[in-house]
């Protein structure tokens, strides 16, 4: 069945880790949206989620740095980062192999993704998952992008990749949610890191919102790097989402400019699923386990 | 100059505790296995943290090492923040 759920978000470490160090009010704007992204996540009954998000040297180097991974594993251990940086206790996150390897074969008409069965989740994952499925009892299947060494995949790669996933996931039982977590200006691990532009985040949700793939798709490696740092690559998330969900309308559930979390806390939940997010088919299996 | 392997060992420390365990035990013996001599090597050891954001490691990799080394997060800001300037 088509996506019944698909939104994008940050996820930057200060997040969780550092939650108290923004403003109250931004604090309550940004924390209240994500929850309302929470309440409509669990009423979309999801069986699975798909997590799409940056490679942060977690799990590929130099050696072997593949442009799009999909975790095939039982199970994802994250975060990899200590608990008192995240404030993120470890877990094991269950996966969804089943469904992970169909999707890698269905993408196949278009995509020669790379797989691994032991992907581990970083905060690119973790911090959304923290967030949306506290539990972290969802059967969670992450891909990873190279946002982080030239060459990276293009942004109308990741768009096509969104386009390819919905195509996949229609062909799925599942009822499949769609989480695309990255960006938006950020200058990580720098003297700039608190440094926001928060009129280029603004046009990059705008380009989501309207789906303007070529305003979204035009912009070069090199504008990224000026406007919107080193971080900024990992819009190629947000391009993914804006793909998959082609034609859909959007809602802004927070633009909330917050230096303290070295982003602008951006929440946007994707109308997918209509109708068949709250008609769910009675036989779905609710005990974690997946129809095969 | 290798660039390339002083990041891969800074990959390895973040992601393989055994590394991570020998490198404290060991160091020039770990040093040795990555190839690393001159300039890096000595960058390394002592933490220079200046001269290893020069070479052009990652920041996402040269923050947990400058963490490892004992550098708060001020004074690694500080530390890149200098380099920049001049």
């Amino acid at each position: 069945m088509p996506i019944v759920f698909a939104a994008a978000a940050n996820h930057a470490p200060g997040i969780t880790g550092r939650r108290d160090n923004a403003f109250p009010e931004q604090r309550e704007v940004f924390f209240a949206a994500y929850a309302e992204l929470r309440a409509r996540l669990e009423r979309a009954r999801l069986d699975a989620l798909i997590v799409v998000t940056a490679e942060h040297w977690t799990n590929f180097f130099l050696s072997n740095m593949p442009a799009f991974c999909v975790g095939l594993g039982e199970s994802h251990v994250g975060p990899v980062e200590d608990e008192p940086f995240l404030k993120i206790p470890q877990a094991r996150v269950p996966g969804a192999p089943v469904l992970a390897r169909s999707v890698v074969d269905a993408l196949g008409e278009a995509f020669d993704v790379a797989f691994s069965e032991e992907l581990k989740l970083d905060h690119g994952a973790m911090v959304p998952l923290h967030l949306l499925v506290p539990s972290m009892a969802m059967p969670v299947v992450p891909i990873i992008i190279n946002c982080l060494a030239q060459p990276m995949p293009r942004l109308g790669r990741c768009w096509q990749l969104g386009q390819a996933l919905r195509a996949a996931c229609a062909t799925r039982p599942e009822r499949i949610g769609l989480v695309c977590a990255g960006g938006l200006s950020h200058w990580p691990a720098t003297p700039r890191s608190g440094k926001l532009n928060v009129e280029w985040d603004r046009a990059i949700v705008d380009a989501l919102l309207a789906h303007d793939r070529q305003r979204l798709c035009a912009i070069s490696d090199e504008e990224i790097v000026r406007d919107a740092g080193p971080g900024g690559h990992e819009i190629r998330a947000w391009a993914v989402l804006a793909g998959a969900t082609d034609g859909e309308d959007g809602e802004v559930l927070c633009f909330e400019p917050i230096p303290a979390y070295a982003v602008t806390g951006a929440v946007v939940d994707m109308h997918v699923g209509g109708a068949g997010a709250v008609a769910a088919p009675a036989d779905r299996l609710r005990d974690g386990s997946l129809p095969t | 100059m290798s660039l390339y392997q002083v990041q891969k060992l800074m990959f390895g420390l973040n992601n393989e505790p055994d590394l991570r365990e020998h490198f404290a035990r060991e160091p020039a013996a770990v040093l040795d296995r990555y190839g690393l001599q001159g300039e890096e090597r000595a960058a390394l050891e002592t933490a220079d943290v200046a001269t290893l954001y020069r070479m052009g490691v990652h920041p996402l990799l040269l923050a947990p090492y400058a963490g490892r080394c004992g550098l708060a997060w001020p004074q690694y800001l500080a530390t890149l923040a200098a380099v920049e300037a001049d």
